[in-house]
């Protein structure tokens, strides 16, 4: 029980906690947008693994962190417009569109890292981005080193999810948007091009999901490796639903998931030994399925989420 | 520019499907070998003589598409009834570690004929009770199965990591975590002396032929494909939805697990956490570029395993990374989505 307490009360468990949640905020708030527009997006697996290896090439390649960080954001975009080019223009089936945007986007990393980069023993490594202290917030005791010491890209992600939470609901976009998620034929009665609301909503979206790959590789390791996002994108989508399609329960509950993740992980070194440690790296999946249980019912789902819009078709 | 449906398909156009798909798929990942500085053309003849190209290479094709082609029936048969079934991969993990476990453990000394067919049994059980559980959260909580089959491929994983640590560790692997082997009974017989190829391509096959009827010829193939074109209408019409939707997670689970048990006893003989290329994920594309066809699952599985057998010789002699065999079957699911969508509507100005 004290052990429980001694990693509660270290400071190193919260700043690691907005570390985890950072590639999950970000994550989660793209594939919230895309589906508040009506269309699944279970490209992000994948272009969260081409976000994270084109963003880290980059920066090998000479780009600062930044330019890196932007390139991963337009790649995920690119794979977006091929995502909304499937679903929306031709209306195919959303999960299967998905899956081949997954597969597509993965594999295609893979090629482009192995023809970028030969195979060495150990993968080579970048800078990555330096956590910065907030003058004044910083000092504060316990609070300050936990939540105000980060890299710049975890600070981007808590004000991209606010500044999400106020396009979505305060303003004529936020409606057009969520109205076309609702019944795209009112919006387009209203005149709204859903279409043209979709491509854009799933081409931010992306972007987006590449950035929260881009921060694997450029801010939490220094370098890029095969299957490292590690289901991270699945988790995103679970969370969608978990936070009942609002953004701003997005932010909190990626934050809480982390907390949980950066939990079970100092757990693991505490009771080291005696538990097999796969058991607590399936928590986080397990958490997922259970969040979704409890919240599927519950969450209201945008109603046209998965239906194609076809002009004049009912 | 608008898209207007066709009033009927010509069976051509519907046959021609997976052929035009396939060669735009190859003229696409053709654009990314061309990039890496490799004759094209050449770097395919390679991939074919490397999958066909003497006997060794032809019974290695066959023996990677055995897998392919039970977890592409897995997918074609829960994707006709709208059930999601992405999780093959891990109910092919936790097939094979039931199978290893069963035989190393319990059935270790009985006789092949009883030891196969009951292995077998067991390794398909342990897939459709993986699958059976997000079935219950869909018709219990309304929880789409989707991301949950996702998410539990990771665990199964994880448990068959755990287990080949641990309980099922094999003493003399020298510390690898490896699961102990199944009994030399167990072993399935071989179809060719010489070679890897084992009875597990005939199982198969024939799995192929009978879901094909079934589909066709029976009134459950009939409810799961009303349970997958119109769940409400299916309702109304007296389809008992949930109980149809259970046999055919029962089928499509039972096959991924078929999958893990045939590659342990025709193949490996033990269970690592590296058993499968992504075989679950590739049994996908298999079923898509198949149409959901169980006889074209067999012809779309060939045309995977060449790709992946073919592309690994081929990467070695021209330095292009093997991944391109994983991008150019990726891209032919993207492709076959594409070539459906024009075998049902028309372009109209």
């Amino acid at each position: 029980m004290s052990a429980v307490l001694d990693i509660l009360a270290s400071a190193g468990l919260w700043a690691a906690v907005l570390r985890i949640a950072t590639p999950l905020i970000l994550g989660t708030l793209g594939a919230l947008l895309c589906e508040r527009s009506g269309v699944l997006n279970l490209g992000i697996e994948g272009i969260m693994t081409f976000g994270a290896m084109i963003g880290w090439l980059s920066v090998y390649n000479g780009a600062d962190l930044w330019t890196g960080f932007l390139i991963a954001a337009l790649a995920g975009g690119l794979f977006g417009a091929l995502h909304a080019l499937l679903t929306v223009t031709l209306g195919l089936s959303q999960h299967v569109s998905g899956l081949g945007v997954t597969l597509f986007a993965s594999s295609f990393s893979y090629y482009v890292f192995r023809l970028a980069v030969p195979v060495a023993g150990s993968p080579p490594t970048i800078v990555p981005f330096k956590p910065i202290a907030i003058p004044g917030l910083s000092d504060l005791p316990f609070i300050g080193p936990a939540f105000f010491v980060q890299t710049p890209p975890t600070y981007l992600a808590i004000l991209l999810a606010l500044l999400l939470a106020y396009v979505v609901f305060r303003t004529p976009l936020g409606l057009a948007i969520r109205m076309t998620g609702e019944n795209p034929h009112a919006a387009e009665a209203q005149g709204i091009n859903p279409m043209a609301v979709r491509y854009g909503a799933v081409i931010a979206g992306s972007a987006l999901m590449g950035m929260a790959g881009a921060f694997l590789t450029l801010s939490a390791f220094n370098s890029f490796f095969p299957t490292m996002v590690q289901g991270r994108g699945w988790i995103c989508i679970a969370l969608v639903v978990f936070s009942s399609w609002r953004p701003g329960r997005a932010l909190v509950g990626a934050l809480l998931f982390a907390f949980f993740d950066g939990f079970q992980l100092r757990l693991q070194t505490t009771l080291g030994g005696a538990v097999p440690y796969q058991l607590f790296l399936m928590i986080p999946y397990i958490l997922s399925i259970a969040a979704l249980a409890v919240m599927a019912r519950r969450a209201r789902v945008p109603q046209a989420l998965m239906q194609p819009y076809r002009r004049g078709e009912r | 520019m608008r898209f207007e449906r066709r009033e009927h398909r010509p069976l051509a156009l519907v046959l021609l499907t997976p052929v035009m798909a396939i060669v735009a798929a190859l003229a696409l990942s053709g654009i990314l070998i061309a990039i890496a500085g490799a004759p094209v053309l050449e770097a395919y003849w390679r991939i074919l003589t490397g999958a066909f190209g003497s006997r060794l290479s032809t019974t290695e094709t066959l023996t990677r598409a055995t897998p392919l082609m039970l977890t592409g029936l897995a997918a074609a048969v829960a994707f006709r009834a709208r059930l999601w079934n992405i999780g093959a991969e891990g109910q092919l993990y936790l097939g094979a570690i039931a199978v290893a476990a069963a035989s190393s453990h319990l059935l270790g000394g009985l006789p092949a004929a009883i030891q196969i067919p009951a292995l077998l049994a067991i390794g398909a059980l342990a897939g459709m009770l993986l699958l059976l559980v997000p079935l219950w959260l869909r018709l219990r909580f309304s929880v789409d199965e989707v991301v949950t089959t996702l998410l539990l491929n990771f665990v199964a994983v994880l448990f068959v990591s755990m287990l080949i640590d641990t309980v099922l560790k094999d003493p003399t692997a020298f510390g690898w975590p490896q699961s102990q082997s199944v009994a030399d009974a167990a072993m399935l017989p071989k179809l060719l002396a010489r070679s890897r190829l084992h009875i597990g391509l005939g199982l198969a096959v024939v799995l192929a032929f009978i879901l094909q009827f079934v589909q066709q010829r029976t009134v459950f193939g009939l409810r799961s494909r009303a349970a997958g074109l119109n769940p409400a209408g299916a309702v109304f019409a007296g389809v008992p939805l949930g109980r149809t939707l259970v046999v055919v997670a029962c089928i499509s689970g039972g096959l991924a697990g078929l999958a893990g048990a045939v590659e342990v006893m025709g193949v490996k003989g033990y269970v690592t956490t590296d058993l499968s290329p992504g075989y679950g994920y590739s049994g996908i594309v298999v079923a898509m570029l198949a149409n959901l066809n169980p006889l074209g699952v067999v012809l779309a599985a060939l045309f995977t395993a060449t790709m992946f057998v073919g592309a690994d010789g081929m990467s070695r002699a021209m330095h292009i990374p093997s991944y391109i065999a994983d991008v150019t079957v990726a891209l032919s699911l993207l492709t076959m989505l594409t070539a459906i969508f024009f075998t049902q509507y028309r372009i109209r100005r």
